[in-house]
C-alpha cells in the first residue's frame, strides 16, 4: 500500500462519519496563502480573535506574574465586561461609556474581589485557591443570571460602525475589527511600556520580585496586589465590552474565553506580557488558517502546538526559568 | 317440627353489617383515591446556556395544566406538575426522570429534554413502562427507528426529516430561480447540526441536482467566535449558505457576519432563525434570511395561534418558543386522550394516544395527529419564509405539504433500514 493510499484509508471512516467533509484541505489552505485577497482577510481575521485573547489573557498572566495566583475566576470578569457595556450602552446609547463602563466596572470589581477574598488565600494551598476562584465562577454566573435573566443577550452594533466593510487588497476587513485591533495594541504598547519604564512599574516589578523587601522600604503592598488585580479585571473587562456587539453574552460565556486564556499563557510563558501577545496572535493564526487547511482540526492545532511547546520548552515562549 | 331461634344477630346478618359498615367507611377513602391529583413528572433544561427554552417548556406546559384543570383535570383527577431540572445532563435527565417516578410518585412524564437527555429519559421510561412524550427531541431516530419503540413512549415534536424535507424543497426551488449552484454550509458540531445538515443537502439536491456543496464548516457548539468561520465561507465564493445554528450562537454569527456584510453577498438559509428567541435578541437583523418556522404566532395565520402566542405573552411576559408550543400541544393530548379513555390510568391513554387527532392552534389545518405506526407528531405548521428585522418578523411563511412529507419521509425510513 502506498503512502497516500494509506493516508485515503484512514481517513475514509472519517469522511464517512463528517458527511464527507475532509478533515485536511491542504489545496485551500495553498491557495489562500498564494492570494493576496485571502491572505488579508485571513491574517486580520486571525489578528482579531488573537487581539481579544490577548487582553484576557494578559490580564492573567499579570495576575501570575505578581501575585503568583492562577486566577481561574478571569473569564467571570470579561463576561462583566460585555454585561456592563451592555446596559450602559442601553442606558447612554454612547458606545465610548459603554467601554468605559465595561472596563472601570470590572477593575472597581476585581478590586473588591482581591482585597474581600482572594487576599485571605495568598498564602493557602493552591488547591484552596482553586477552590476560592471556582466557588465565584459559579457565584458570578448566578448573579449575572439574576441581573440580566438566564437568556442570551445582544448588544448589537453601534450604528457608527454599522457600514460597509473595507477591502484592502481584495481582502475584507470590517471597521469595528480595525478599531478591536487598535485598542487592544494600544493595551499591550501603554503596559509593556509602563511596566519597564515608569516608577508604578518597577514598583510593581520589584513586588513580584521580592514583596517582602518592597514592603520594608514602606510601600504598600496590599495596594499594590489589589491594583495589579484591578488592572487585570479591566483589561479582561475591556475584551468583553469590545466583544459585546458581535458575540452573545449569556451567564458563563466567560468560561471558553478562559480556556483558550490558559492556552495563551502556557504558550507565551506565564507571567510574561510579550509572551501572552505571541501566544495570542499565534493562536488567531492558527484557527484563522488552520479553518482552511484543517478544517476538523481546528482547535486540535491549537492543543497540539500548546503540547510542542510545552515538550520543547517547558516554561513557555518567553517564559523566565524559576530561581 | 319446630325450628328454634336463639336470640340475637344471626352470623348471616353480622356478616352483612360489618361489610355495610367497610363500606361507609372506606367510601369516603375510595372518593378520596378517584379525586386526589394525578402527578405528572418532568425533567426539563432550567439552567445552562439554553435554560431559556427549559423555563419557556414549563411555562407553555403550565398555561395548558391551568387550562386542563379548570376543565376537570385528567379524568376528574386535577394535574400537579413536579417539574425538575436536569441541567441539560443525559445521566443528570435520567435520574431525575426515574426519580420523579419512584420518589415522588409521579404516573406520566414530560421528557422536556433536548435530544441528548431524550434518549436517556426514553430508556427510563422504557424500563419503568410509565407513558412518557418527549416534548423537544427533534433527533428522527428516536420514533423513527424500530429499535427505539416502546408502546408507552410517544413525542410531540416537530421532526429533523420533516424540516429537512420542506426546507430542501424550499430552498431548491429559490437555487433553481436564482441559479444558486454553490453553497456552503455552517452547521454546530453535534449529532443534531450534522444530521440536520445532511439532510438538508440531500433533499436540496434531490430538488435542484445542479447543486454543489463547496464549503462546510463545523463550529464547536457555543462558539464564542466565528469570525475565521465566517472568513473561510467569504473565501469560498459561495452563493448560498445553510446553518442550523440556533439560540446565542446563531445571534453571534449573524452579528458577526454582519460587519462583513456576507447578508449582502449570498443567500442565507438558517433554519432556526425565525423563533422569536433569535429574532427578538438580534439587534440588526437582516433582511432576506430564509428561515424555517419554529414558533411564530402569524404562522399558522390562525386567530387560535395567535390568541394563543398573545396569550402566553401576556402571562410571562415574553413570547413563545419552538419548545414551548411542543409542550402545550402535548398537555392538550393528554387531556383529549384522558377524556376518550375516561382514565388517567397511563396504559388507557397510550391505547388512545395512537393515531389520536385532535384540534390544536398549531396544526397545519387546525388539528395534529399523533402518528399510530411510530406514535409520533404529524400536521403540525410547517414553512419556511424570510425575515424582516421587525413584527412580524417573517411575514410570509411557504407552507410545506404533508402529502410530499409523508412520501419523503417513508423513503427516508426504508433508505436508513427502519421499515
Amino acid at each position: 500500500m502506498t503512502v497516500s493510499a494509506a493516508f485515503a484509508w484512514l481517513l475514509a471512516p472519517c469522511r464517512a462519519r463528517c458527511n464527507e467533509s475532509a478533515p485536511v484541505d491542504l489545496d485551500a489552505l495553498a491557495g489562500c496563502l498564494s492570494s493576496s485577497a485571502c491572505l488579508v482577510t485571513q491574517t486580520t481575521s486571525g489578528l482579531i480573535i488573537g487581539m481579544l485573547l490577548f487582553l484576557v489573557a494578559v490580564g492573567l498572566t499579570l495576575i501570575f506574574g505578581v501575585l503568583k495566583v492562577v486566577n481561574f475566576s478571569h473569564g467571570a470578569f470579561y463576561m462583566f465586561g460585555a454585561y456592563f457595556a451592555m446596559t450602559a450602552y442601553q442606558l447612554t446609547g454612547s458606545f465610548a461609556l459603554a467601554m468605559l463602563a465595561g472596563a472601570a466596572g470590572t477593575a472597581i470589581l476585581g478590586l473588591i474581589f482581591e482585597r474581600v477574598f482572594m487576599s485571605r488565600v495568598y498564602g493557602a494551598d493552591v488547591l484552596m485557591q482553586l477552590l476560592v476562584c471556582y466557588a465565584f465562577v459559579l457565584i458570578f454566573d448566578d448573579v449575572v443570571r439574576i441581573i440580566w435573566g438566564p437568556e442570551f443577550r445582544s448588544m448589537g452594533m453601534p450604528a457608527a460602525f454599522q457600514v460597509m466593510p473595507l477591502f484592502i487588497a481584495g481582502g475584507v476587513v470590517p471597521p469595528y475589527y480595525l478599531l478591536l485591533i487598535g485598542v487592544a495594541l494600544v493595551a499591550a504598547i501603554v503596559l509593556g511600556i509602563g511596566l519597564s519604564r515608569s516608577r508604578i512599574g518597577k514598583v510593581i516589578r520589584a513586588a513580584a520580585h521580592n514583596p517582602g523587601m518592597v514592603s520594608a522600604l514602606g510601600i504598600n503592598t496590599g495596594l499594590i496586589y489589589g491594583g495589579v488585580f484591578a488592572l487585570g479585571g479591566m483589561l479582561a473587562g475591556l475584551a468583553g465590552a469590545l466583544a459585546a456587539p458581535v458575540r452573545s453574552l449569556t451567564p458563563g460565556m466567560g468560561f471558553s474565553v478562559l480556556i483558550e486564556s490558559f492556552i495563551v499563557t502556557v504558550i507565551g510563558g506565564m507571567g510574561s506580557i510579550l509572551g501572552a501577545l505571541i501566544g495570542a496572535l499565534l493562536l488567531g493564526l492558527i484557527r484563522s488558517f488552520g479553518s482552511l487547511g484543517f478544517p476538523l482540526f481546528t482547535e486540535g492545532l491549537m492543543y497540539l502546538f500548546m503540547v510542542i511547546v510545552l515538550v520543547s520548552k517547558p516554561t513557555g515562549l518567553f517564559g523566565k526559568e524559576a530561581a | 317440627m319446630t325450628i328454634t331461634r336463639t336470640p340475637g344477630i344471626s352470623r348471616r346478618s353480622t356478616l352483612a353489617l360489618m361489610g355495610a359498615g367497610a363500606m361507609t367507611f372506606a367510601a369516603p377513602w375510595v372518593a378520596r383515591a378517584q379525586a386526589k391529583t394525578i402527578k405528572i413528572g418532568m425533567p426539563t433544561i432550567l439552567s445552562g446556556r439554553v435554560a431559556q427554552l427549559g423555563t419557556s417548556s414549563r411555562n407553555a406546559v403550565m398555561l395548558e395544566v391551568e387550562k386542563a384543570n379548570a376543565a376537570g383535570g385528567l379524568a376528574g383527577r386535577q394535574i400537579e406538575m413536579v417539574i425538575r431540572d436536569s441541567k441539560g445532563q443525559p445521566q443528570e435527565a435520567a435520574r431525575v426522570a426515574r426519580e420523579l417516578v419512584n420518589t415522588d410518585g409521579c404516573e406520566l412524564l414530560l421528557d422536556g429534554e433536548a435530544s441528548s437527555g431524550s434518549f436517556a429519559v426514553h430508556e427510563v421510561a422504557r424500563d419503568l413502562g410509565v407513558l412518557c412524550i418527549h416534548t423537544c427531541s427533534e433527533a428522527s431516530s428516536l420514533t423513527a427507528d424500530p429499535k427505539q419503540h416502546i408502546p408507552n413512549a410517544f413525542r410531540c415534536v416537530r421532526q429533523g426529516i420533516h424540516d429537512s424535507i420542506v426546507g430542501g424543497s424550499y430552498a431548491a426551488a429559490i437555487a433553481r430561480a436564482k441559479s444558486l449552484k454553490k453553497w456552503a454550509t455552517c452547521s454546530p458540531d453535534y449529532a443534531y447540526g450534522r444530521d440536520t445538515t445532511g439532510e438538508f443537502t440531500l433533499y436540496l439536491k434531490r430538488f435542484a441536482p445542479d447543486v454543489e456543496i463547496i464549503s462546510e464548516s463545523w463550529p464547536k457548539l457555543f462558539q464564542p467566535d466565528y469570525t475565521e468561520v465566517v472568513t473561510k465561507i467569504l473565501q469560498a465564493k459561495a452563493q448560498a449558505l445553510y446553518s442550523c445554528l440556533w439560540g446565542g450562537d446563531l445571534t453571534s454569527y449573524i452579528d458577526q457576519a454582519n460587519i462583513y456584510a456576507m447578508f449582502g453577498q449570498m443567500e442565507v438559509f438558517a433554519v432556526n432563525m425565525a423563533d422569536y428567541t433569535a429574532l427578538t435578541v438580534v439587534k440588526n437583523l437582516p433582511k432576506g434570511i430564509h428561515s424555517g418556522n419554529r414558533y411564530i404566532k402569524t404562522f399558522p395565520t390562525t386567530p387560535e395561534n395567535a390568541a394563543w402566542g398573545d396569550a402566553y405573552k401576556a402571562k410571562y411576559n415574553e413570547y413563545p418558543t419552538n419548545w414551548s408550543w411542543q409542550n402545550a400541544t402535548a398537555v392538550m393530548f393528554l387531556a383529549e386522550a384522558a377524556k376518550k379513555a375516561n382514565s388517567a390510568d397511563g396504559k388507557k391513554i397510550a391505547e388512545v394516544l395512537k393515531g389520536l387527532t385532535i384540534k390544536c392552534p398549531f396544526g397545519a389545518d387546525g388539528t395534529v395527529t399523533m402518528r399510530g405506526d411510530d406514535q409520533t407528531l404529524v400536521g403540525y405548521a410547517i414553512g419556511w419564509g424570510t425575515t424582516i428585522p421587525q413584527e412580524p418578523y417573517v411575514p410570509e411563511i411557504k407552507a410545506g405539504d404533508w402529502k410530499t412529507i409523508f412520501e419523503l419521509e417513508a423513503e427516508w425510513k426504508k433508505s436508513k433500514g427502519f421499515t
